[in-house]
């Protein structure tokens, strides 16, 4: 499904991305992990090209994304992200949020963009809250509509970005319970966090980053029983 | 009210005796002229925004002779008076088109020039203050520029910026006295007219500054009060 070879990527003098490979398969959930500043979010942001690789390539189904013949706009209806502080958009409400860019992009028309919409809404259990605008939600309330809105793109594959960090405690798992439900309907998911409680839980495979490198890639059973790593293990401590 | 006015008889040099009999026949002409600077400060606000918000989306496009285009323009506007753009764009036309211009027109157009050149500033800041967030969840939905601009950032940039804009129309209409130059008959102009014929100076004037002056605050006073209720619908 994705495929990343040789990926690096650079800000000025500071090297972030440190030639990464790795592929992810259809409906894999994959969760990354590692201390801040590794460069998870860049990695992520790197998939589906809101940062340019300095170096190295990324295909989605075969499509070269860093090839600059390729519409990335295109290839980004495939790829839904969530974003650490969701961003929504203020002066639309909920409904509007979720159904606009169906509309605008895949020319939907407003009354199956509508109907999508009360589905999606339903699914992350808001529908009564279609038309009142985001400034009215609570942090949580904003990540499901958030997720509700990419899911409207019906993409192939979501990018998390520390979906819960910037949520209250007691918020963090009406989020994690949605991205849960989903990554059971065999779409194929990449999640930045730092809950290793539902990182163990959901994931297929854990990546572990650590300086801009892939330093452990494994099942979540192996991965926090016996990571080979040293910084892996340092980690684990912390924050476990 | 009579502290005021001791103290101007008491000014040796001012022989303060102001006596509007002379021109009362004339007020309401001078005071009607106001309808000419809102209609003109109107005109030239809406023009001076469309264009001012093409000018801000041109300097922050990633288009290099787009950029320099509004910049150079920008620098071109401020860098000069008013008055003389205003006087330039009223004589040069007819010499150069050879079409008669209106001095009402080329009034409106040397303001609306003039402030969409200072309301670019002002766009492309309120542009550059929407969350950086906003943008990027619009290109990873897959929409495009125009429409990302349209309906996302530029509606939250000019809810961010709306107090600078109203105040720079209110500056807009303070301004509009300038148009007096070329002949248009606005409120300043008809001051003049009536006191030239009147050979009496500070009584039309007089009420010209009253009228000006009811107008900005009047209009500062409601900015204020619609600013407020913005604030109370975030
Ligand atoms: N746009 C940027 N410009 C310059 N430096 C950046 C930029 N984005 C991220 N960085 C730097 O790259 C490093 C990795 O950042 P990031 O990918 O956000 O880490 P993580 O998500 O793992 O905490 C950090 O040192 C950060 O300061
Ligand atoms: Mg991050």
């Amino acid at each position: 499904m994705i495929k990343v070879e040789q990926l690096s990527k650079s800000f000025g003098p500071l090297e972030v991305l440190n030639g990464i490979t790795t592929d992810i398969d259809k409906g894999q959930v994959v969760a990354i992990i590692g201390p801040s500043g590794c460069g998870k979010s860049t990695f992520l942001r790197c998939l589906n090209l809101l940062e340019r690789p300095t170096k190295g390539k990324i295909y989605l189904d075969e499509v070269d994304l860093t090839d600059s013949r390729t519409d990335i706009r295109k290839a980004r209806q495939n790829i839904g992200m969530v974003f650490q502080h969701f961003n929504l958009f203020p002066n639309m409400t909920v409904m509007e949020n979720v159904i606009y860019a169906p509309i605008k992009v895949k020319d939907m028309t407003k009354g199956n963009a509508q109907e999508l919409g009360y589905s999606l809404l339903s699914r992350v259990g808001l529908e009564e809250k279609a038309d009142i605008y985001p400034s009215r939600l609570s942090g949580g309330q904003k990540q499901r509509v958030a997720i509700a809105r990419s899911l409207a793109m019906q993409p192939q594959v979501m990018l998390f970005d520390e979906p819960t960090s910037a949520l209250d405690p007691e918020m963090v798992k009406e989020v994690l319970d949605v991205i849960q439900s989903l990554s059971e309907t065999g779409i194929t998911m990449a999640i930045v966090t730092h809950e290793m409680g539902f990182a163990r839980e959901v994931a297929d495979r854990i990546i572990f980053l650590d300086s801009g490198r892939i330093a452990e890639d494994a099942p979540p059973d192996i991965f926090f029983s016996t990571p080979k790593s040293e910084r892996a293990c340092q980690f684990l401590e912390k924050v476990l | 009210m009579d502290v005021l006015f001791s103290l101007f008889s008491s000014l040796p040099l001012a022989q303060l005796e102001l006596d509007f009999t002379i021109i009362s026949a004339d007020i309401p002409y001078i005071v009607s002229g106001v309808l000419t600077n809102l209609a003109f400060t109107l005109v030239s606000a809406l023009f001076g925004f469309i264009w001012g918000t093409v000018l801000a989306i041109f300097k922050i496009s990633a288009i290099k002779p787009l950029q320099w285009f509004a910049d150079f323009y920008t620098s071109i506007f401020r860098g000069t008076p008013l008055i003389l753009q205003i006087t330039i764009i009223y004589f040069a036309t007819p010499q150069l088109l050879n079409y008669p211009i209106p001095s009402f027109l080329a009034g409106v157009i040397a303001f609306s020039l003039n402030s969409a050149a200072y309301s670019s500033e002002t766009i492309r800041g309120g542009i550059m203050g929407v969350d950086k967030g906003q943008r990027e969840a619009a290109q990873t939905l897959g929409v495009k520029y125009m429409p990302m601009m349209m309906d996302i950032v530029l509606p939250q940039a000019f809810k961010n910026i709306l107090p600078a804009l109203v105040n720079e129309s209110i500056a807009l209409l303070k301004d509009s006295a300038l148009v007096s130059v070329i002949g248009v008959e606005e409120l300043m102009r008809r001051g003049q007219i009536v006191a030239q014929r009147e050979f009496i100076y500070f009584e039309p004037l007089l009420v010209v500054g009253v009228v000006f002056y009811l107008m900005v605050i009047g209009f500062t006073w409601f900015a204020r009060r619609f600013e407020k209720r913005m604030r109370f619908s975030d």
